[in-house]
């Protein structure tokens, strides 16, 4: 079957695509999108977290033809141009992104949360990454991110 | 495989009825992991996540209706009030992206014994609608609508539309064991709900027996000598626990023994009952 929804504010067509493919599975091989990460399918680890019309999902549990017509961001969606979003330049600089593999999804989820709660308190911001697994960086430098990104944010 | 995206009611009857092997996808948080497994290949899925109505819920005749495509989330943050035990259930299940997505419909449909909805349902009286196109609506309450692991009683024709859910009229809580706080199922779980004006409490047991189900002797025991102006007695509470304990028929497996639950039940039980038991005295005080 064809689909076709808006990636990034730009409208985009799959064909081909098996009724049961996920979305991630199009967006990282159909449509060259490779920030969304395939790792556990089954929404355990969140590193395929997208916005899907304007809520954080997990890319591997949603069929592929429930996107049709929808909105869909991805992680190469959240920089403005060159300029990186303040999530994204906070976790370069604590030193939260180690092997780079689950950052995408942290970085959506995370920037889903500051959208939604500016200051978010430790508590806030570990159950609204409590879905997102890392194996390197053990979660301080992750949270001193959101921190750092949320107190960036509120003072632009 | 087809894909049929019916943007109706009624065209999704149509479709179940005309090709009653598809599966009813929503959230995908159940389908989607056994499509991505290769653990199910069905003829055809059924996306209602076009149905807009799955998604509303609304009081009717005195009831809460749930759509079935109502998301965890939605739960958590609009029917805390009328329905705090679903509520606290709801806040446990998966993570925030899963909340997102994940429905009380599909939960309803998928029917596993450790779904978190099931015990809040039960102990509520929850009452699930289901529909053809041939034989139209039928009412089935939650006590009987678990039928088997991952078996419900849905006809292969029938679609479930809503879940109404009596208010709360008293304390509600739930109850899970994991090991830890976020993204686990439960190994086994416990709801609890008052209903002062009937003299009665409602239980839920989950993933401690083959299906959700209530512990009825410890209903029956505490209908007939619970006096709900007085405060909690020992002896009671104890034999409550130890009833709910008694209605569990868990297994062993990877996320606990059969022992542990039944022991775990029994705890869960006393705490749930406890804290709800505040609360009425509390409300009753005020």
């Amino acid at each position: 079957m064809r689909v076709t929804f808006t990636v990034n504010g730009r409208q985009e067509s799959a064909d081909d695509v098996w009724e049961g493919e996920s979305l991630l599975y199009v967006l990282r091989e159909r449509l060259g999108l490779p920030g969304s990460k395939n790792a556990c399918e089954q929404g355990e680890c969140g590193s395929c977290t997208v916005y899907l019309d304007g809520v954080p999902v997990c890319a591997c549990l949603v069929a592929a033809g429930q996107a049709e017509g929808r909105q869909v961001r991805t992680v190469e969606g959240l920089a403005d141009g060159d300029r990186l979003d303040p999530v994204q330049e906070a976790f370069v600089e604590c030193g939260a992104v180690q092997c780079g593999f689950c950052t995408p999804g942290l970085l959506v989820q995370a920037h889903d949360l500051l959208e939604r709660c500016p200051r978010p308190s430790d508590a806030e911001i570990r159950e609204a990454l409590a879905g997102n697994l890392c194996r390197c960086t053990g979660y301080e430098k992750i949270l001193d991110a959101v921190r750092l990104a949320a107190s960036r944010k509120e003072h632009r | 495989m087809d894909f049929l995206r019916p943007t109706t009611w009624q065209e999704a009857l149509a479709a179940k009825a005309d090709q009653p092997g598809a599966v009813p996808v929503q959230g995908g948080t159940d389908v989607m992991v056994e499509i991505n497994f290769g653990v199910r290949r069905p003829p055809a899925l059924l996306d209602l996540t076009r149905v807009a109505e799955l998604r509303e819920w609304s009081m009717t005749g005195g009831l809460c209706r749930v759509g079935a495509g109502v998301p965890y989330a939605a739960v958590i943050a609009e029917l805390g009030g009328p329905l705090p035990g679903l509520a606290q259930a709801a806040r446990t299940v998966g993570s925030p992206q899963i909340r997102n997505r994940g429905t009380v419909g599909g939960n309803l449909g998928a029917a596993s014994p450790a779904g978190d909805s099931h015990p809040p349902l039960l102990a509520a009286g929850a009452v699930v609608e289901v529909e053809s196109r041939e034989r139209g609506v039928r009412m089935i309450p939650a006590a009987e609508f678990y039928l088997g692991v991952k078996r419900a009683a849905l006809e292969p024709d029938e679609l479930i539309r809503a879940v109404h859910v009596p208010p709360a009229t008293g304390p509600q809580y739930f109850s899970k064991v994991g090991t830890r706080n976020a993204m686990v199922i439960a190994v086994c779980s416990f709801a609890i709900a008052l209903h002062p004006r009937e003299r009665r409490v409602g239980t839920g047991l989950g993933s401690a027996a083959p299906t959700p189900r209530r512990a009825l002797e410890a209903e029956e025991l505490l209908a007939a000598e619970l006096d709900w102006d007085a405060p909690l007695d020992p002896a009671l509470l104890r034999r409550f626990g130890e009833l709910c304990a008694r209605a569990a028929a868990p297994i062993d497996d990877v996320r606990g023994t059969a022992a542990y639950r039944v022991h775990a039940i029994g705890v869960m039980a006393r705490r749930t009952l406890t804290w709800a038991w505040t609360d009425h005295l509390e409300k009753r005080a005020a």
